[in-house]
């Protein structure tokens, strides 16, 4: 554009340092030591728009109230340690930012639901991992590889269980379950995606033995496709229709 | 600051956890049509009872069943039964798209889109319906 060189002459206009705003959080506070019920607490936090909700926690945590307890590690959105119910909806605490929320109203900030609660966001993630454990999430071979070689699998082979190699186990999908809600006893979305990662692997042998695990009336038909676990898993993996090719490699017998 | 004393502590007067609570899950169309699925299956459910029962008093005697269908014939019935309808109406369509969504790659991707399907061609049938079935009713 001609004016490029003009607007290079006058004096170069302020930047405007981008100013902080008050944002307000409510959280969802459960201290077992002393409190026999969770109550609500609100803190008032100076945010930026590209700041995200971790950065209020450590705020919080560093400048208002060191006692606010939560579970953070890479605060990058790869190991899956901060999955809390923001604003009413499962999402990482870490991939959540301020500006993609309404800030005219108070945030809401809770612990994931469906899950003990063990201390204000932090809930015992160890049925979660029960569930987990049991669908024999790892390559199960009957046959050994060519001494030297690796397993050789196909680009379209890999392509049929690439989008569910992709789970953090944050759990945000399995606690956004309304099934798993009220029955701690279903596999839940997460198990059978890691399921879905072995079962349609040409490498691992042991399909069978999973379909067969989560052909269970606590397994995949448990499943109501509401489609919950879609929108709340923060590495975009399509759970629901991996929970659907599941059911139908149970129904047809083989992956 | 870590506790190694946590078995000795008090414990709370009750046991606080896994208590349920919190605010409501923000769901979206997934979630939603699930709840009104279920909310029209158990309405199904309870006037199916009703009707088996009202329906088998003709073996007792056909007059104890017009007795009975009579009591059936006011406007406040005939405004449940818009609502009868319309329950079925949605679970019935919304009974296809789940199963569209169980069979077909396709729409579990599109589910959203197959909800507002299944809610436009529920409000056809019930314009198409509650004119004329009120019309039976209010008319006589």
């Amino acid at each position: 554009m001609s004016t490029a060189t003009l607007e290079a002459d006058a004096p170069a206009p302020e930047i405007e340092a981008p100013k902080p705003f008050t944002v307000t959080f409510i959280i969802r506070r459960f201290d077992p030591d002393t409190d026999a019920e969770a109550r609500w607490q609100d803190f008032d936090v100076e945010m930026y728009a590209t700041d995200r909700i971790l950065d209020a926690l450590h705020k919080i945590k560093w400048e208002q109230d060191g006692s606010l307890t939560f579970r953070r590690s890479c605060a990058h959105g790869v190991c899956g340690s901060d999955a809390m119910r923001i604003n009413g909806r499962n999402r990482l605490a870490c991939k959540t930012l301020i500006k993609d929320l309404d800030i005219t109203k108070p945030i809401y900030i809770e612990a994931i639901k469906g899950l003990p609660l063990e201390k204000d966001l932090i809930v015992d993630m160890e049925p979660f991992f029960q569930s987990f454990r049991e669908v024999q999430p790892f390559l199960q071979s009957a046959t050994a590889p060519e001494p030297g070689k690796e397993r050789v699998q196909s680009v379209a082979q890999r392509a049929i269980f690439d989008d569910t190699t992709k789970c953090i186990l944050c759990a945000a999908c399995t606690s956004s379950c309304p099934v798993f809600w009220t029955d701690g006893q279903y596999f839940g979305p997460a198990a059978i995606v890691n399921a879905h990662r072995f079962i349609f692997d040409s490498r691992d042998d042991q399909a069978k033995v999973r379909l067969d695990i989560l052909n269970d009336q606590e397994g995949v038909w448990r499943c109501r496709t509401t489609f919950n676990c879609t929108e709340a898993c923060p590495r975009g993996i399509e759970v629901t229709k991996a929970i659907a090719e599941v059911k139908q490699a149970v129904m047809r017998g083989r992956a | 600051m870590p506790d190694s004393t946590a078995g000795t502590l008090q414990t709370p007067d009750a046991p606080a956890k896994q208590r349920p609570g919190g605010t409501l899950y923000r769901g979206n169309e997934g979630m939603w049509s699930w709840v009104l699925h279920r909310i029209t299956g158990v309405a199904i459910f309870f006037f199916l009872l009703v009707h088996i029962l009202d329906t088998s008093l003709v073996r007792v005697s056909p007059e104890a069943y017009n007795a009975v269908i009579g009591t059936y014939q006011t406007p406040i019935m005939g405004l449940g039964e818009v609502a009868l309808v319309g329950a079925i109406v949605f679970h019935a369509f919304n009974g296809l798209r789940i199963i569209l969504v169980d069979f077909w790659s396709w729409a579990t991707r599109h589910q959203k889109l197959l909800f507002w399907i299944v809610v436009g061609l529920w409000v056809v049938t019930m314009l198409g319906f509650t004119p004329r079935h009120l019309m039976n009713v209010f008319g006589h």
